[in-house]
């Protein structure tokens, strides 16, 4: 049987030759279109970089701005066969600010090959590259140093690159590490031994690729079979669409839905083509249960003597994406198989420096940084370490706001204080201590820049909710962090964290029933988002005290704005840090001249109209 | 016919795609433009949801300018397959008079092809497209996502794509926005033909050779489909043993003079071919780049 088809990519640091070495190898073979090739050669003439040459790297960087600037930017694929094998190759850019788009081409690889430009050797991007090939579970790289006919051909200075290299990856989790010495430009080893390089004994590289044995058998793996799709066309058909992540499944198998342990037989394996009687990864197909037990879309099936892991907290490495930075605390949405779930980044364990895989104290990541983090997720998950599944140990994080992917995650392990913790099981409810207050217990969350009012608002209604029998608390910047939160700062990560405590605090009281007023500047959606997702729907209103920055400038209570204008403070709302003004808050106060008072008699109208005092 | 490993994974990945993306999506629709990468990707959902129907209608954008044989064909597979078949006409561009004859290619197409396919859209709010494109195709294709993000005005960001790890997509779109899905993401031509062959897909008769009346324009060969074709002086339409690579708008696609008059023979002479199938494409041609300049104001 021939091999499979070979994935690969093509990484390393800007301008050692990917792209070239792609576009040579295709030429070499033939595997290039007449047509292709002329406006390959017009292209050459307009955009190259070569000087009378075709330029090869015009083949795969396709893009405009790739053209025009001589850079890659994103992942190209192309396929070829040859007579041995057929290919899909990723080749990926070189950049830093482009690493997102190599670890997308890698993310599906089971081959690298490395490139390193043999004049300058390991650069800050080979290491990063080869951080990430190890990261994704890439376990074969080709070391290819290329450009050998700029140093001559020489041996010594090949020796030197590969020996520098075995030292660096040491510690990466590589099975194989084939170096090949080549020159893309000029056609030495790509496909055919080089007439410059007796001394080199090994296969040119294309044959290596024809040869390589890389796929991890994910079909002598454990069952994981993640229910992508429930088909129910009329009352007599329920079945569970899904690809096999690894494993294989047989006609009256027995199987375990992890979350639920729920367990029942497969009673049929639908497909177009007639029922099957086995099916393995990666095959699409439907089972059919022998019983009616419940399981959707994010559920995971699987061989019930051969479980993953099921928990809401696990570490995890992280290869940061977005723009802007990692904020602990914060909830993202992780999407693992088809399950999509509040999570947050609980604890940042270390921080990996590229270039020495040493591990280094961080507070955050910032883009295109690795770390490892503990996660905590709203609802346990079945997953696997990425270690044994490729499939049901990846994940990313997405950006709430944005709806960008801000990381990559790739499971370390399961945090088993996660399955050792129970919540106590309470005799006394939320319900039965609101009773006795004669109150529906909530949060009124007051935002808005400093000086626009806040407090004084909070502070008046706090009085008018006294005289209404109401009971109530008021927290505030000022009572806050100067207990609870006095070990904060003013920095975006520590604000963040700051109103992430509030809220946890917050909750609580509401659990005992009370109106917990409080009023923060909160100035990111996202953290205002987090808090309304601790508490039930309904008790959580968001109060926006919107005063125009120039009123709050010059009312300056507190004369902050001077200060903070004449650069004494810094990260101040308003005026060197961002307000995300709240896209649909419960109620809005400002603009209409209102005093105080007024507003405070404004939110208590508000509250009456929802049942806040109704009770007893 | 038992399909090989390489074919199996192919299709195996593309039913993943299309199931991902109705789990994902509440209005998903199938771009169907007739030619062979739609018959393979239309075969491939009747197999990711079976037995239920797949549940999104099928979209043509018809610029009233595709073969006579194209149309007959997309009526008698919606029929077989017993889908909902959507048929938009930029009728805007109809009253304009537009067309590749009178217009030029280049119009022609971002008239008809690009803004009516964007009319349609926003008529139905379509929040995801199925499109048959492969990244082999073109070298800005080569490049695309699996998922790929349109923003409100259809218009594709190609200096700043999602990333797309492993088989996890970010699906999650703004209101208005939308999302391009290609199943077809990593099939090659040669894939499309022997996945027909093994799996018996019906094709439009157009891909076979047979005698049909053509033109020589600019070095390629037109087929005289209907009297709309104003023929210059000395140009006489005359019989030629021809057959279709890829299927448009027909004054702006070229014929191969060829004898593959059945699959085995289509499959053989694309092994030995040494042009691409693009070239039969006039509307490639206006300029360099062309193709991610369309796509960047919403062409498939």
């Amino acid at each position: 049987m021939p091999l499979p088809t070979l994935r690969f990519l093509t990484c390393g640091s800007v301008d050692d030759g990917k792209s070239t070495l792609i576009g040579r190898l295709l030429y070499e073979r033939s595997l290039i279109f007449d047509d292709t090739l002329a406006s390959l050669e017009r292209d050459s003439k307009k955009f190259g970089t070569t000087g009378e040459e075709v330029d090869f790297a015009l083949l795969v960087d396709g893009l405009e701005a790739e053209r025009e600037q001589g850079i890659t930017i994103d992942v190209a694929y192309r396929y070829f066969s040859t007579a041995n094998r057929s290919f899909i190759v990723a080749d990926c850019p070189g950049h830093e600010q482009y690493t997102r788009n190599m670890a997308t081409g890698a993310s599906n690889c089971d081959l690298a090959i490395l490139l390193v430009d043999a004049r300058k050797g390991l650069l800050v991007q080979t290491h990063r590259h080869a951080n990430i090939v190890s990261l994704l579970g890439i376990r074969h790289v080709v070391l290819a140093v290329n450009k050998m006919d700029l140093v001559d051909y020489d041996q010594a200075v090949f020796e030197r690159v590969v020996a520098d290299f075995r030292a660096a990856s040491a510690t990466l989790n590589f099975a194989t590490v084939t170096p090949i010495p080549l020159s893309a430009r000029r056609g030495d080893n790509v496909s055919g031994a080089s007439a410059h390089m007796s001394w080199y004994k090994g296969p040119d590289l294309l044959s290596f690729l024809e040869q390589a044995d890389v796929e991890e058998a994910t079909a002598h793996r454990p069952l994981r079979f993640p229910v992508q799709w429930v088909n129910r066309p009329n009352l007599d058909f329920r079945g569970m669409a899904g690809t096999l992540a690894s494993g294989s499944i047989a006609r009256d198998d027995e199987i375990v839905v992890a979350a639920s342990g729920k367990k029942t037989r497969v009673a049929r394996i639908v497909t177009m083509d007639g029922d099957l009687e086995r099916a393995e990864a990666p095959d699409s197909v439907t089972l059919v249960f022998a019983d009616e037990i419940d399981a959707s879309r994010g559920d995971l099936l699987c061989d019930p003597l051969n479980r993953p892991d099921v928990a809401d907290q696990f570490a995890a490495h992280l290869i940061w994406m977005s723009e802007e930075q990692l904020f602990p605390g914060r909830s993202y949405l992780l999407k693992c198989g088809g399950a999509v779930i509040p999570a947050s980044v609980t604890e940042i364990k270390h921080r990996v420096d590229v270039e020495t895989q040493a591990q280094a104290a961080a507070k955050t990541l910032h883009l295109n940084e690795i770390g490892l983090c503990n996660l905590a997720l709203s609802k346990p998950i079945a997953f696997d370490a990425y270690a044994d599944n490729r499939t049901t140990g990846a994940f990313i994080l997405v950006d709430r706001a944005t709806n960008s992917v801000a990381a990559a995650g790739v499971i370390a392990f399961a945090l088993r204080r996660a399955s050792n913790v129970h919540l106590q099981a309470l005799t006394l409810d939320k319900a039965k201590r609101s009773i006795l207050k004669h109150q529906k217990p909530g949060i009124l969350w007051f935002t808005g820049l400093s000086g626009a009012g806040k407090s004084t608002i909070a502070n008046a209604l706090e009085a008018k909710l006294l005289q209404r029998r109401a009971h109530t608390i008021l927290l505030d910047g000022d009572n806050v962090r100067h207990g609870l939160n006095k070990d904060l700062g003013f920095t975006e990560v520590d604000r963040v964290e700051n109103i992430r405590r509030v809220g946890e605090v917050a909750k609580l009281m509401v659990e005992s029933g009370l109106i917990v007023l409080c009023s923060f500047i909160s100035p990111f959606a996202a953290e205002r988002r987090l808090v309304r997702d601790l508490v039930e729907t309904g008790e959580f209103v968001e109060i926006f005290v919107d005063t125009p920055l120039a009123d709050c400038i010059a009312r300056d209570p507190k004369g902050l704005y001077k200060k903070a204008l004449t650069g004494q403070i810094k990260n101040f709302t308003g005026v060197d840090q961002a307000y995300e003004r709240p896209e649909a808050p419960e109620i809005v106060i400002g603009g209409d001249g209102a005093t105080p008072e007024q507003a405070a008699d404004a939110i208590i109208a508000w509250m009456d109209g929802r049942g806040f005092f109704a009770l007893g | 016919m038992v399909l090989s490993e390489h074919l199996r994974r192919l299709e195996a990945e593309s039913i993943f795609i299309l199931r991902e993306t109705v789990a994902e999506f509440s209005n998903p629709v199938m771009l169907y433009s007739i030619g062979k990468d739609s018959s393979v990707m239309l075969h491939l959902a009747l197999k990711a949801f079976y037995p239920a129907k797949p549940p999104f209608p099928l979209l043509h954008v018809d610029t009233t300018w595709k073969f006579r044989e194209m149309i007959a064909f997309r009526d008698e597979t919606a029929a077989r397959v017993g889908m909902d078949l959507l048929v938009h006409v930029n009728q805007e561009g109809v009253a304009r008079g537009v067309s590749p004859v009178a217009s030029g290619s280049s119009v022609h197409t971002q008239v008809m092809k690009t803004e009516g396919l964007r009319q349609a859209l926003d008529k139905w709010k379509f929040d995801a497209a199925f499109g048959g494109a492969r990244r082999d195709e073109e070298k800005s294709r080569a490049k695309e996502r699996i998922f790929s993000h349109r923003n409100a005005a259809h218009g594709w960001d190609p200096k700043n794509q999602r990333p797309e790890l492993w088989r996890v997509f970010d699906t999650r779109i703004q209101p208005g926005e939308s999302m391009r899905v290609f199943p077809l993401s990593n099939w090659t031509e040669l894939d499309v033909w022997d996945y027909i062959a093994a799996e018996n897909i019906p094709v439009v008769p157009l891909y076979f050779a047979k005698p049909r009346p053509v033109v020589r324009r600019d070095g390629a060969l037109i087929m005289v489909d209907d009297e709309r074709l104003p023929l210059k002086a000395q140009e006489t339409p005359e019989m030629r043993q021809v057959r279709f690579r890829t299927l448009g708008c027909y004054p702006l696609t070229g014929a191969i003079e060829s004898e593959a008059a059945a699959l085995e023979d289509i499959i053989a002479e694309m092994r030995a071919s040494k042009t691409s199938e693009r070239q039969g494409r006039l509307i490639d041609f206006d300029e360099s780049g062309s193709m991610e300049k369309k796509k960047r104001e919403g062409y498939f």
